[in-house]
């Protein structure tokens, strides 16, 4: 039992945190605008397609990651577009992403490295498994900074609140959920990132399987907030490291099935959401289109 | 005149991610109007390739029933992939132990069975179990917002991998035969198998995998029909999707509309269980949908909630998902995952349209809760 | 100072603003009075930019000016506070009162000179306030303290306020009107809008007085009184006084001991409210909007949490304090809503499938089982579209396709169809056409005829004091008088209605 608790768990957790922090802070950019971001999850399969395809004909993880950024800003426009021109459901746009980042890597992989969904396996020296993780930790006080130091935080927090105060106030309502988006795409595509040249060396189909979930349900945990969303992550990369280490140890003689260990993050998330809803946290005018009225 | 206009915006829906997708196809070096001819062409032959698309279609006609009744009353549900699978496994196991099979598992004990049922009981037992199982699956994330606000489609989405990590622990280790390399579990008993079409339909091979369960399908939709514009309780669902505030306005418990909503929902997408395990594996084998849970959600929005809308729009999906083996085979750059993809552009661009037709505001309980 | 020329704007059907004209003298304090739905907000949000104009310009100082959005207007030296504030709750004074004007880069917020010039301008205005404070915990009369720094930050020299004064006490009135001669002392502008008009002709040294989206009057307040402008105000086409029998009231139906319902944030609740309302009579409630009527029909209808609801309801000698909506269905209590598309109406759904709303899940629209007997239904409701002239007359169209009238009848009529014992009715003729309004009272006065008890709420002051047998004034939720609407004139309960006392001139 005590080969459990080792400090090798601890750097578990923080690498299988790493993912889901900096998909969370991205959401928190674009859910304190107002924008719900149930796409998360697509948003870091784009990020983690791009970066291992890119990687792999660039021969350079740096390349990759940048394409992995531009990648998650550019669908997470289309979330926007829909979303705040068209004022589409936030939910049905965010699941419409996620549906087609199921398609898209497979097809473009399909056609690219004829393959069935994954890409071909990149050589170790190219990858970047140390500097996504001082990325996600680092932009923790980073993004605490933004949001309550800075003018842009400020308008940002206030388009999310009550977005007609900060109409009135002058502030452009619009330009700030742009912002908001984009930014979550663009996180969420590190985090992405990181699962493909980071923790593995190639990108295989749904990889990120229910981490963009998982994510959510931190920044819902975390009440929007940087520092208690980081250590939400924190708890669920705790329990999947814990998970892993489970793995083929017996209780009283029996081997722990797998699919019971698989399934606690989801569990856990349950329990989150239903115990810890905060309702009165939410940034206020989450999920409501914009629209001047009479 | 009002049907053409409700027509055109699904019309429209489906040509742009059909114009897309072929941008798409023509990026990765292959030409859009060889592959969507391939894809529509394989699918209209006369047997086999309507024979397929029907087949293919039951399962989406079942949880897009699914997503519009939920969709109805202003919930998303996400949900029907794993409803669908712990129904399946719960029909599989109701035709197991009522069936007379002997189960040697991992164990290498084997276990007996509880009866062995002839088919008129057995086979509505096992559907019964289908609906039921799903049913609960779905009424539980309901259940969790109404009484704590968890916005359901995260609730669902995390309830399918619960879902699929169950069953398969449960095939794994109690209902695979022992020695046998696939996860699957036992084959079911013979009672509870349900007829091919082309058992007595002429003119149609028997070999064809398309079963009882597609007409099960049909009748859904005209169950569906009925339920919702027929009956009472539809029309509290209903009026709770339309406007939630006018519904507690006419005394509709509206809470108690979500976790009903919800539990017809998963019910509905249990359905697929019998087509799978009753009328095609006759065994539970695992992972076998092909993402009909996610399509549902496309075929939903496309068939505009309708039980009608909800038949064509599958059927539509269904060529789409027959035609893509081919494509897949024979086509050098795209494979069948392009069918993944103009579902996703066809839910973003309905969603988007929404706004001309001034519905965005119909989904008022997806509001309630914050996500 | 500011003038505005020939301003239209029009929303969907309604012409809000018919070429509206307004000049403002600089170092002045100007009133814009009106009733509601006058077009007075309307006309001020376009002189700051919150919206724009269809046709007309605004003159700044002298200028024709091109105000497109708030931050037009800001820079042009124009500040606005507006009826429900502008303030982000979960924010402090300082964040609110610099948000969109911050100071410091773009880096970082230099919260030590924010809260320096926000300290100044406290003191120069006497607007005391706390810079850190989060706008939620403070009170109503604090908030609007930070509007007001809000405007003066951006160095506001014209402020308008809309309704400055509706959710203040009278003791923060008194303070609030010191502020304003402070602004004036200081070489501001500034405008009120309000339809108080004790409190104009306190404060005021011009008045504009609007109605149904024109300008029908400018005068200077000491040359004139309140008689004068209420008349402006209220005066309309003549709007058919209801020829009535007197009222036969029978036994009491509704008896109302000690309510009072909570709601959150400071908003006005009920407060300790009892009367009672007999079979064959009707009694009027009249207010100003957001005085407490909402939810104490709200209350009375079954649509408020049990948990909100302090005293007692007794229908026909049974307690329904805490009863849920269907329970008064059951009973026999109909409610005709205030706001029809929010409550009272499946907008997407055709006439007939509205007709049974609350009604829906018994006999005579179920046949058999869980059945819906849709023929009957589709009968039923052909005879009250019939009944109470609704058109067009195709139960098959969605309520969404009808104008505001007729779709109040058909409320009505459904309400009415259930025979009930009580009805509680709010707001009936608001956008509601002149020949549907006089067709909606006759049938009112009809029912009461046949007995029924009829609770009425309307901020119509004309409709309410000729249709009600009884009139109840409430005024922040509490009923501050009870008048005999025969004996007692409009002027009087429209001051009662705005805190006035009554029986004195204003």
């Amino acid at each position: 039992m005590n080969q459990i608790f080792t400090v090798n768990l601890l750097f578990s957790s923080i690498r299988l945190a790493t993912p889901l922090i900096l998909a969370a802070l991205g959401g928190m950019f674009s859910e304190r605008s107002g924008v719900i971001n149930i796409a998360l999850e697509g948003l870091m399969l784009a990020g983690a397609f791009t970066a291992a395809s890119i990687t792999y004909y660039a021969g350079s993880p740096w390349v990759g990651l940048f394409a992995a950024i531009i990648a998650g800003a550019a669908i997470a426009m289309l979330h926007a577009v829909a979303c705040i021109r068209f004022k589409a459901d936030q939910v049905v746009s965010g699941t419409a992403i996620n549906i087609l980042l199921t398609g898209i890597p497979a097809l473009l992989s399909g056609a690219f490295f004829l393959s069935s969904g994954s890409t071909p396996q990149i050589p170790e020296g190219h990858l970047i498994p140390y500097t996504p993780v001082v990325i996600a930790f680092a932009l923790v006080p980073v993004t605490w900074y933004a949001l309550n130091r800075t003018p842009f935080g400020l308008r940002l927090r206030a388009v999310g609140e009550n977005p007609e105060a900060a109409d009135a106030a002058g502030v452009s309502v619009p330009l700030m959920r742009y912002t908001g988006v984009l930014l979550s795409g663009a996180l969420a595509g590190i985090g992405g990132a990181y699962l493909s040249i980071g923790q593995s060396s190639l990108f295989t189909r749904n990889m990120t399987s229910g981490r963009g979930f998982i994510a959510l349900a931190a920044l819902i945990f975390g009440k929007w907030r940087p520092v208690q969303t980081m250590l939400a992550c924190l708890l669920f990369g705790f329990t999947e490291a814990i998970a892993i280490q489970l793995q083929g140890v017996r209780f009283g003689g029996e081997e722990i099935p797998n699919q019971f260990i698989q399934i606690i993050p989801y569990v856990l998330t349950i329990v989150v959401l239903a115990g810890f809803i905060g309702q009165s946290r939410a940034p206020r005018a989450l999920g409501i289109p914009y629209q001047k009225e009479r | 005149m009002k049907f053409l206009r409700e027509l055109m915006f699904p019309v429209i829906a489906v040509v742009a991610a059909f114009v897309v997708g072929g941008i798409v196809v023509w990026l990765v070096g292959d030409n859009p109007f060889q592959v969507y001819g391939l894809m529509l062409g394989s699918a209209l032959t006369w047997p086999d390739g309507i024979g397929y698309t029907l087949f293919y279609a039951t399962p989406i006609i079942f949880t897009g029933l699914a997503v519009a009744v939920a969709f109805r009353c202003g919930l998303l549900n996400i949900g029907a992939e794993g409803q669908l699978y712990v129904a399946a496994f719960a029909t599989a196991w109701v035709s197991i132990k009522l069936g007379g099979v002997v189960v040697t598992g991992m164990s290498g004990v084997p276990v007996q069975p509880w009866a062995n049922l002839p088919g008129v009981a057995l086979v509505p037992l096992a559907v019964a179990a289908a609906i039921v199982v799903g049913g609960v699956w779905g009424g539980i994330p309901g259940w969790l917002k109404a009484r704590f606000g968890a916005h359901e489609v995260i609730t669902t989405i995390m309830m399918n991998f619960i879902a699929v990590g169950l069953v398969s622990y449960f095939t794994q280790y109690h209902y695979r035969s022992q020695g046998d390399p696939i996860m699957e579990t036992a084959a079911i008993g013979q009672s509870a198998y349900i007829p091919r079409l082309g058992s007595f339909i002429p003119g149609l091979p028997e070999r064809l995998p398309v079963n009882v369960a597609f007409l099960l399908a049909i009748v859904a939709c005209a169950v569906v029909y009925v339920f919702l514009w027929r009956t009472k309780w539809g029309y509290e669902i209903r009026a709770t999707g339309a406007n939630p505030l006018a519904a507690e306005y006419g005394g509709i418990n509206v809470r108690r509309q979500i976790v009903l909503a919800m539990a017809v929902s998963g019910g509905l997408a249990g359905l697929v269980g019998v087509n799978e395990v009753l009328g095609y594996h006759h065994r539970y084998y695992d992972a076998f949908s092909d993402n009909y849970g996610f399509a549902g959600i496309a075929v939903a929005l496309l068939g505009r909630n309708h039980p009608v809308g909800v038949f064509f729009a599958a059927l539509l999906f269904a060529m789409l998902q027959r035609g893509g083996i081919p494509v897949d085979a024979f086509s050098e750059h795209v494979s069948k995952d392009l069918v993944q993809v103009l579902q996703g552009i066809v839910i973003l661009f309905v969603a988007s349209e929404a706004l001309f037709r001034g519905t965005f505001g119909r989904f008022g309980l997806l509001k309630r809760s914050k996500v | 100072m500011l003038e505005l020329r020939e301003i239209t704007k029009r929303f969907g059907d309604v012409l809000a603003n018919d070429h509206v004209n307004i000049r403002v003298e600089p170092g002045t304090i100007h009133a814009i009075v009106g009733e509601n739905g006058a077009g007075k907000s309307t006309a001020m949000r376009i002189a700051y930019g919150f919206y724009t104009a269809d046709s007309g310009e605004i003159v700044v100082e002298g200028e024709p000016r091109n105000i497109q959005t708030p931050h037009d207007a800001i820079r042009l030296g124009i500040g606005m506070v507006h009826q429900h504030f502008m303030l982000v709750d979960t924010m402090t004074v300082a964040e609110n009162i610099v948000l969109g004007a911050e100071p410091g880069s773009a880096a970082s917020i230099d919260l030590k000179k924010a809260a320096a010039e926000i300290r100044q301008l406290s003191d120069e205005f006497r607007l005391a306030v706390d810079p850190n404070a989060l706008v939620q915990d403070l009170s109503v009369g604090q908030q609007q303290r930070v509007e007001l720094l809000k405007a003066l930050y951006r160095r506001a020299r014209l402020l308008i306020l809309d309704e400055p004064t509706a959710v203040l006490t009278p003791q923060e009135v008194e303070e609030f009107f010191a502020i304003l001669r402070r602004m004036r002392e200081q070489g501001k502008t500034v405008i009120i809008i309000t339809h108080k008009l004790s409190e104009v002709l306190a404060i005021s040294d011009d008045v504009t007085v609007m109605r149904d989206g024109r300008v029908v009057g400018r005068v200077k307040t000491k040359e004139t009184n309140a008689a004068e402008l209420a008349r402006m105000m209220v005066g309309r086409d003549v709007l058919l006084r209801v020829e009535k029998p007197d009222a036969k009231p029978g036994a009491v139906v509704l008896g109302v001991k000690n309510l009072s319902v909570s709601v959150g944030e400071g908003e006005r609740g009920v407060r300790d409210v009892s009367f009672d309302v007999r079979a064959g009579e009707i009694v009027g409630i009249a207010g100003v909007e957001g005085n407490g009527q909402t939810e104490l029909i709200e209350s009375l209808a079954g649509l408020v949490p049990a948990s909100q609801v302090s005293g007692a309801v007794e229908f026909d000698g049974r307690d329904i304090t805490r009863a849920g909506a269907r329970e008064h269905y059951e009973l026999g209590i109909a409610h005709v809503p205030e706001d029809r598309h929010r409550r009272g109406l499946l907008l997407d759904f055709d006439l007939a499938e509205n007709s049974i709303l609350g009604l829906h899940y018994r006999k005579p629209a179920v046949s058999v089982g869980p059945l819906l007997d849709l023929g009957g239904i589709r009968g039923r409701a052909l005879e009250i579209i019939r009944d109470f002239d609704v058109r067009p007359a195709n139960p098959d169209l969605p309520a969404r396709a009808l104008s505001g009238g007729n779709q109040q009848k058909l409320i009505i009529g459904r309400e009415f169809e259930m025979r009930p014992k009580l009805l509680l009715v709010s707001q009936p003729t608001r956008g509601v056409d002149i020949g549907a309004i006089e067709f909606i009272h006759r049938k009112l006065v009809e029912l009461r005829d046949e007995g029924c008890a009829i609770l009425l709420v309307s901020a119509e002051l004309e409709e309410v004091t000729s249709l009600s047998d009884r009139l109840l004034v409430i005024y922040h939720g509490r009923i501050v008088g009870e008048v005999d609407p025969k004996q007692t004139s409009q002027e009087e309960i429209g001051l009662m209605m705005t805190g006035g006392k009554k029986g004195s001139d204003g």
